[in-house]
C-alpha cells in the first residue's frame, strides 16, 4: 500500500433533525483509504450508506454533514458547496448504485450517456467522446461494444447495466469509487463477473475503492480491509482474511448468525443487541487505520 | 442530551401522544397518522396560504348573515345604483343598486354549495368506473374506457352547455352538467392508480386468503387511489368554479337576482370602463378561491409525494 | 402432502413467449420441507404461486392433502395453504396496522374471536400489544416479516409456501426469522416449500433442494449431498461456486450483449 492517503476522514458526523427529535445517521467516523479496496459493512441503518453519500455531498437537506478532517488528497469537503461537489463528481470522486435501472437513463442509448458524461467533464468534441465511450465498454469486457453503445437501459440485463455503469463512472478517471451495494440486485453469478469487473478496473487504474455492502461473506472475500458499522459508528476493522479473528461482539455476532452450508446448527445463535453498543465511542477507533 | 441515543429530543404532551412510535389503539394510530400528514403540510407556507383561503370561504358561506346584510343584497335602488365605494357600500353597488359587498358575501354560499355537490358526484363517479376497469382489465376495461373517451372527447364548457340547455337554467342543474363533464380525468386517474397496484404483494396476499374482488376493491386499493383523486379535485376545483362562473356568465347557472359571482360579471361588464368595480369585484373574489384551491392542491400533493406507498 | 405433476406455466405468445415453468414434478410428504433454488429467471418464484393458486392459466395438476385443487381456489381451500413474500414492505398493506391486516383473513373467513387469535397470532411470533396499532412503515423489516408470517398462520394452515422469506432482511434478523420458521414448522406439524437463490439459507430449513434452471426442476438432492459438493448436473457445480464468496479465477468476465 503507498502512503499517500486518497481520502481522510475524522469524525464525521450527519444529523437528521426531524419532529421526533435530531437522527444522528452517522458519528464518530474516522477512516482513511489509499489505493486499495475498502469494505464498508454494515445492516440497514448502520449509517454505511450515509458515509458515502457524505463523501460525494449527497446528503439531502435538512441534512448537515460536519466533520473534523474530510480531505480528498488536498480538497477540504467540509468547505465544498454544491458547486463544489459536482466539480468533484465523476472527475474525483465517483459512485456505481445498486440498481442501474434506476440511475440510466431510460431515453437516452446507453452509449450516448457514457459520452455525454465524457463531453461534460473534458469538453471533447462528439466524435472523440464516442471513441472514449466505446473504448470504455471494451476495457468492462463488453466483448461487441458497438452494439450495446445504442441499445436503451432496458434492454440491457442487470449484469450488463451494472458494467455500463462502471463504465460511466470511471471515464473521467476518477482516483475513488465508491460502490454502494452494487451487486445487491444481481444473481449470484452475475455478481461475480461484475465484482471482476469493478476489481480489474480499480487495481489497473490504481484507484481506491469503497465497497458498501450488507453481505459480510462478499466484502471480506472481495475486500483488502473491512469496516464494520452500527448504528452509525464503526465498531470493528481489521483485514480482510482476518474477519474471524473479530473483536467487537457484534462483528462475531454477526459471523456466528450467518448458516452455512454443510455446518447445520439446529438454532442459529441471535444477535443480541447489547445497549452498551450505541455509546459513542472515541474517535481514535479506525483512526489508527 | 443523550450520548447513548441516536435521537435526541422526543416531544411529550399530546404531541408526544400522537407522534407516539407505539400506538396503543386503533384511534391513536388513525390520529397520529393524520397529525404526521398535517404536520408535513404546514411546513408549505404556499399551501397553508391556501388552505387560510379556502377556510375563510368555508368560514364566510356559514356566517354570511352575520357578516351582511340579506336585504342590501337583494333590494333594488334605483337611486343607489352604480355608486363607488364608501363607508355605507363597501365595494360600491351595482346596476341595480344592490350592496355589492353583501352580494360577495352571500355569493361565496353558491360557490360553495358548487364545490360540494360537485365533488360529491365526480369522485365516486370517477372511482366507481376508474377502479374496476383497471382491476379487471380485459373487456370491462374496454368498455368503461371507451366511455370515459367518448365524454373526454367534448370540451367541457361546451358539453356542460348542451346539458344546462337541455337541463334548463338554475344551479342544481348547471352543477350535475358539470359534473357529468368533469369525471372522465378522475376515472382515468383512478384506473392508473389502481393498475400501478393491481400487482403488489399485498394484493396477491389478499388473494390467497380468500378476499373477494369486491372487498380487494373496498379495502385495499380505493384507499391508495383516493389520495391522487382528492388532489385532483382540488387542483381543478378552480376550473369547476370557473366553469360554473361561465355558465352563469352565460345566463345559465344561477338565475338572477342570485348573487353568483359569475352572472355578476357578467352583469357588469357593460360597465367595465366607469365604473369597474362592478364586474372586477366579483372577478377578484373567484381568483381569490381558484387560486386558494390550487395553492392546497399543490401542497397536498407536494404532501403526499413525500410519504412512501 | 404436495404433488405436483407435469406443472408448466407460459406467458405471452409467439415471438414473445416465455415459459415460466416447463413441467415441473415433485412430492413433498406431510411435515417436511422442500427448497426450490435458482436464479431470477429459474421459474421457483413461478412453481410456487402455481401451488398457491395464483396463476390462474397455469397447466398440470397440484394435489395439497390428497385433493386436486383447480386453478381458480374456492374460498375454504385458502385455509389450508398460505404464503409468506419476498418483500415484508410489499407485502403489507401500507395503510392499514397491523391489526387491520390480521383482522381481515378473520373476517373474510368469518371465524370468531377475533381478539384472542390476534393476540396469540402476535406473540407466536414474537411481536406483542405494543406492535398491534403499528403502520408498516412504523415496523422494522423483521417485525414486518413477522407480522406478514403471522397473517398466514392465523388461517392455521397445513401447508406454508414462503418465497424468499429473509432475502431483504438484515443478517441478524434473517437469523431469528430463520429460528421463528423452524419453531413453527415443528410447533404446528407444517409442511413447506420454500424458494430462495441463497443456498445457505435454503439448506438451514429444508431436508431436500430442488435446483431450478430455466422454468425446469434439473436435479433433486439434499443439503448435505450439496454442502460435500455431490451434486450431478454442471449448472447446480456452477451455483454452488458462486455461493462461496468472490473468487476472481473462477469468473469469465466477457459477457455479450
Amino acid at each position: 500500500m503507498s502512503d499517500d492517503r486518497l481520502l481522510t476522514i475524522r469524525n464525521l458526523r450527519v444529523v437528521y433533525p426531524g419532529d421526533d427529535g435530531d437522527f444522528r445517521a452517522v458519528r464518530n467516523v474516522s477512516f482513511s483509504l489509499g489505493r486499495e479496496r475498502l469494505g464498508i459493512v454494515g445492516e440497514s441503518g448502520s449509517g454505511k450508506s450515509t458515509t458515502g453519500r457524505a463523501i460525494m455531498g449527497l446528503i439531502p437537506y435538512p441534512g448537515r454533514v460536519e466533520a473534523d478532517v474530510m480531505r480528498l488528497g488536498d480538497i477540504d469537503l467540509t468547505r465544498l458547496d454544491e458547486r463544489g461537489f459536482r466539480r468533484l463528481r465523476g472527475k474525483r470522486i465517483a459512485m456505481v448504485l445498486q440498481d442501474p435501472k434506476y440511475s440510466l437513463d431510460p431515453v437516452m442509448p446507453v452509449g450516448k450517456q457514457i459520452a455525454e458524461t465524457h463531453r461534460y467533464h473534458f469538453g471533447s468534441s462528439k466524435q472523440a467522446a464516442r471513441t472514449a465511450a466505446l473504448e470504455m465498454l471494451q476495457a468492462v469486457h463488453i466483448r461487441d461494444p458497438e452494439r450495446v453503445y445504442h441499445q436503451y437501459a432496458h434492454q440491457v440485463s442487470g449484469g450488463m447495466g451494472q458494467r455500463i455503469m462502471i463504465a460511466m463512472m470511471l471515464i473521467a478517471g476518477p482516483d475513488i469509487l465508491i460502490a454502494d451495494e452494487p451487486t445487491s440486485a444481481l444473481d449470484v453469478s452475475v455478481q461475480q463477473q461484475v465484482l471482476a469487473v469493478m476489481d480489474e478496473m480499480v487495481k489497473s487504474r490504481g484507484m481506491g475503492l469503497i465497497l458498501i455492502s450488507h453481505n459480510l461473506h462478499l466484502v471480506s472475500s472481495f475486500c483488502d480491509r473491512v469496516l464494520v458499522m452500527y448504528a452509525g459508528q464503526i465498531v470493528e476493522v481489521c483485514d480482510a482474511g482476518r474477519l474471524h479473528e473479530a473483536q467487537h461482539p457484534y462483528t462475531k455476532g454477526l459471523l456466528t448468525a450467518l448458516p452455512e452450508l454443510g455446518h447445520r446448527r439446529a438454532v442459529l445463535p441471535q444477535l443480541r443487541r447489547d445497549p452498551e453498543w450505541l455509546v459513542d465511542l472515541p474517535a481514535a477507533v479506525g483512526a489508527a487505520s | 442530551m443523550s450520548a447513548t441515543g441516536l435521537r435526541v429530543g422526543a416531544p411529550t404532551g399530546w404531541r408526544g401522544w400522537l407522534l407516539d412510535p407505539a400506538p396503543a389503539s386503533r384511534r391513536q394510530a388513525r390520529f397520529g397518522r393524520w397529525y404526521r400528514a398535517w404536520l408535513g403540510l404546514r411546513r408549505n407556507r404556499l399551501a397553508m396560504t391556501g388552505l387560510v383561503i379556502v377556510l375563510a370561504l368555508v368560514l364566510i358561506a356559514i356566517c354570511a348573515p352575520l357578516l351582511a346584510n340579506h336585504a342590501a343584497a337583494f333590494t333594488q335602488t334605483l337611486e343607489d345604483r352604480l355608486q363607488p365605494m364608501s363607508w355605507a357600500h363597501p365595494f360600491g353597488t351595482d346596476e341595480l343598486g344592490r350592496d355589492i359587498y353583501s352580494r360577495v358575501i352571500f355569493g361565496s354560499r353558491i360557490t360553495l354549495t358548487i364545490v360540494a355537490l360537485v365533488s360529491i358526484i365526480v369522485v365516486p363517479v370517477g372511482l366507481g368506473i376508474g377502479l374496476p376497469a383497471g382491476y379487471f382489465g380485459g373487456w370491462i376495461d374496454a368498455v368503461l374506457m371507451r366511455i370515459t373517451d367518448i365524454f373526454l372527447a367534448f370540451p367541457r364548457l361546451v358539453l356542460a352547455l348542451a346539458f344546462a340547455a337541455a337541463l334548463g337554467p338554475g344551479i342544481e342543474n348547471a352543477v350535475i352538467a358539470i359534473s357529468l363533464t368533469a369525471w372522465p380525468p378522475y376515472a382515468r386517474l383512478a384506473r392508473a392508480e389502481t393498475l400501478t397496484r393491481r400487482n403488489a404483494e399485498f394484493i396477491e396476499a389478499a388473494e390467497l386468503q380468500g378476499a373477494s374482488h369486491l372487498r380487494i376493491l373496498f379495502t385495499q386499493i380505493m384507499p391508495l387511489s383516493l389520495p391522487s383523486v382528492i388532489i385532483r379535485l382540488t387542483l381543478d376545483m378552480a376550473g369547476i368554479i370557473l366553469t360554473a362562473a361561465g355558465l352563469g356568465f352565460l345566463g345559465l347557472g344561477a338565475q338572477p337576482p342570485a348573487p353568483e359571482w359569475g352572472a355578476m360579471v357578467s352583469a357588469g361588464r357593460q360597465y367595465l370602463l366607469d365604473q369597474w368595480w362592478v364586474a372586477t369585484i366579483p372577478g377578484m373574489a373567484i381568483f381569490i378561491v381558484s387560486l386558494g384551491f390550487n395553492l392546497l392542491g399543490d401542497g397536498l400533493r407536494d404532501a403526499s409525494d413525500s410519504r412512501a406507498g | 402432502m404436495i404433488e405436483l405433476e407435469g406443472v408448466s406455466v407460459t406467458y405471452g405468445a409467439g415471438p414473445t413467449l416465455i415459459r415460466a415453468a416447463r413441467d415441473v414434478s415433485f412430492r413433498i410428504p406431510a411435515g417436511d420441507a422442500l427448497g426450490l433454488v435458482g436464479e431470477s429467471g429459474s421459474g421457483k418464484s413461478t412453481v410456487l404461486r402455481a401451488v398457491a393458486g395464483l396463476i390462474p392459466h397455469a397447466v398440470g395438476s397440484v394435489v395439497i392433502n390428497g385433493r386436486e385443487l383447480p386453478n381458480r381456489r374456492p374460498r375454504e381451500s385458502r385455509k389450508i395453504i398460505q404464503m409468506v413474500f419476498q418483500d415484508p414492505y410489499g407485502s403489507l398493506h401500507p395503510n392499514q396496522t397491523v391489526d387491520q391486516t390480521l383482522s381481515a383473513p378473520i373476517a373474510i373467513h368469518r371465524l370468531g374471536n377475533a381478539e384472542s387469535r390476534i393476540m396469540a397470532a402476535l406473540t407466536e411470533v414474537g411481536l406483542g400489544r405494543e406492535h398491534r396499532y403499528r403502520y408498516p412503515h412504523q415496523l422494522s423489516g423483521g417485525q414486518r416479516q413477522r407480522v406478514a408470517i403471522a397473517r398466514a398462520l392465523i388461517l392455521e394452515p397445513k401447508v406454508l409456501l414462503l418465497d424468499e422469506p429473509t432475502s431483504a432482511l438484515d443478517v441478524s434478523v434473517q437469523a431469528e426469522i430463520l429460528n421463528l420458521l423452524t419453531r413453527l414448522r415443528r410447533d404446528h406439524g407444517l409442511t413447506m416449500l420454500m424458494v430462495s437463490h441463497d443456498l445457505a439459507v435454503i439448506a438451514h430449513i429444508c431436508d431436500r433442494i430442488g435446483v431450478m434452471h430455466s422454468g425446469r426442476l434439473l436435479e433433486m438432492t439434499t443439503a448435505e449431498a450439496l454442502a460435500e459438493g455431490r451434486v450431478t448436473d454442471p449448472y447446480s457445480q456452477q451455483l454452488l461456486r458462486a455461493n462461496q464468496g468472490f473468487d476472481a479465477s473462477g469468473v469469465v468476465i466477457d459477457v455479450a450483449a
